[in-house]
């Protein structure tokens, strides 16, 4: 077993679900799909400037934004019917909001494995969430980048 | 004991109007003994969300597949499953979901194939049922547990294998996934993607007839009239026909299956539940590629 170092907020996250039984870890799940904050009026009112994430099975958009001190803010946009792809949009953000540039880039893209969904949750979806991961580092990237 | 048949106008005109229940038809017998409603969604957190008052969670996923073997559950384990759900034999068993009833056709045909002998859908669905403002709940029922008895699955009537596909090159099969994994353009469905195979095109024969076209904007079955517009009229099916249908694991097709057995009562119609992912990943199957047959 090779074990992957993940970001305090991620690995205390992934220790939350290993020590549920399954049904609980959905309830956990369900808990982050409701906790995902809501799009601010910027782009609520302008959501073409948010990624689509192709790779999950409900629409989800995303942004990431480098701010002036390093830090990188998160931004999720799904539908209420799609609580799954919600729930991995907010774990997502409770794990990796506010955490430096390249803090997120390195958090390792196979995180999903160590959350225990994969009895749950076809392997398919837990992809989305990977999908999502790595669209977030591009765009840290490209603005690391540019700026 | 069965609860009455839904006597809407609508139905009346389908092969079979016992397998469908309106959302008004549900909304005045929920509570009723002998009635128990499951929903079967694509998001396996859906239910959890909010589902109609009583409704039990059946998953496709972990539920009704065997967790090892690509096979879906024996006997035995579906006794055990429909048992913990508060089922017996003589339930009448009324499924929804989302997405089209997509999951719930699903969920149905593979109690078909135990032969569960009161099996119908909530023609519209999750959408239709929530569009209507009726009520929602989060309370997970507590069911008495029954004894359902163990029946082995019957394989042989609604269920195709591979080499059974093979031999039925020739006759009647139909692909009911998107034109683009029909052609070959995509190995996968539009936005599920490596989800896939090696190889991309269709069977050999197969038409192309989306499983989605069965359904109307509001998630309904279209009548009668349109279905057999496009399943007898566009696609020349005869009501003997032995049909073959497939997708890429046997859930969109399951709902085609739906369509062609109980609306409109062709008696030899087949899924083949291995589908593309099984032919596209098969050596030395024949495959045809672009938009003809």
């Amino acid at each position: 077993m090779t074990s992957i170092t993940l970001p305090p907020r991620l690995a205390e996250i992934a220790e939350d679900f290993g020590a549920l039984a399954d049904r609980d870890r959905l309830q956990l799940l369900l808990e982050f799909s409701r906790e995902l904050p809501p799009l601010p009026d910027r782009y609520a009112d302008r959501r073409d400037l948010l990624e689509q994430v192709p790779e999950c099975q409900s629409p989800l958009f995303l942004a990431a934004e480098v701010s002036g001190d390093g830090t990188v803010h998160l931004f999720f946009d799904a539908p209420p019917e799609a609580p799954t792809t919600r729930g991995f949009a907010g774990i997502l953000h409770a794990a990796l909001d506010g955490l430096a540039a390249d803090e997120i880039l390195e958090t390792p893209g196979e995180f999903s494995s160590q959350l225990g969904l994969h009895d749950l949750v076809s392997p398919l979806r837990l992809r989305g969430m990977a999908a999502m991961l790595a669209r977030i580092k591009r765009q840290v990237r490209e603005q690391l980048a540019s700026s | 004991m069965a609860l009455p048949y839904d006597s809407a106008p609508k139905f009346a005109d389908y092969a079979h109007p016992e397998k469908l229940v309106t959302t008004e038809w549900l909304a005045e017998h929920l509570g009723d003994p002998g009635l128990v409603v499951a929903e079967s969604d694509e998001d396996v957190l859906l239910y959890e969300t909010g589902h109609i008052p009583g409704a039990v969670k059946l998953d496709w996923h972990t539920e009704l597949n065997d967790p090892q073997t690509r096979d879906y559950v024996d006997g035995v384990g579906f006794a055990r499953l429909m048992s913990e759900k508060g089922i017996t034999r003589d339930t009448t068993l009324v499924l929804y979901g989302d997405k089209n009833n997509w999951w719930a056709a699903y969920a149905l045909w593979v109690c078909t194939l135990f032969e569960h002998p009161d099996l119908r859908l909530v023609d519209g669905g999750r959408a239709k049922w929530i569009a209507e403002g009726r009520p929602v709940t989060t309370d997970v029922p507590q069911r008495p547990g029954t004894d359902y008895p163990v029946v082995e699955r019957d394989d042989t009537k609604v269920r195709a294998f591979r080499d059974q596909v093979l031999a039925h090159l020739g006759q009647p099969l139909i692909d009911v996934r998107s034109p683009g994994e029909y052609t070959g353009e995509l190995l996968h469905m539009p936005d599920y993607p490596q989800e896939g195979a090696v190889r991309g095109g269709h069977i050999p024969g197969a038409r192309s007839v989306p499983w989605a076209r069965a359904a109307a904007e509001d998630a309904t079955f279209r009548s009668l009239k349109e279905l057999e517009a496009i399943y007898a009229g566009e696609v020349g099916l005869r009501p003997d026909d032995d049909v073959v249908v497939y997708c890429r694991i046997g859930e969109r097709s399951s709902h085609t299956w739906f369509v062609l057995t109980h609306l409109l009562g062709y008696p030899h119609v087949r899924n083949y539940d291995g589908s593309w992912t099984e032919w596209g990943n098969s050596v030395r199957v024949p495959i045809t590629r672009g938009e003809n047959p």
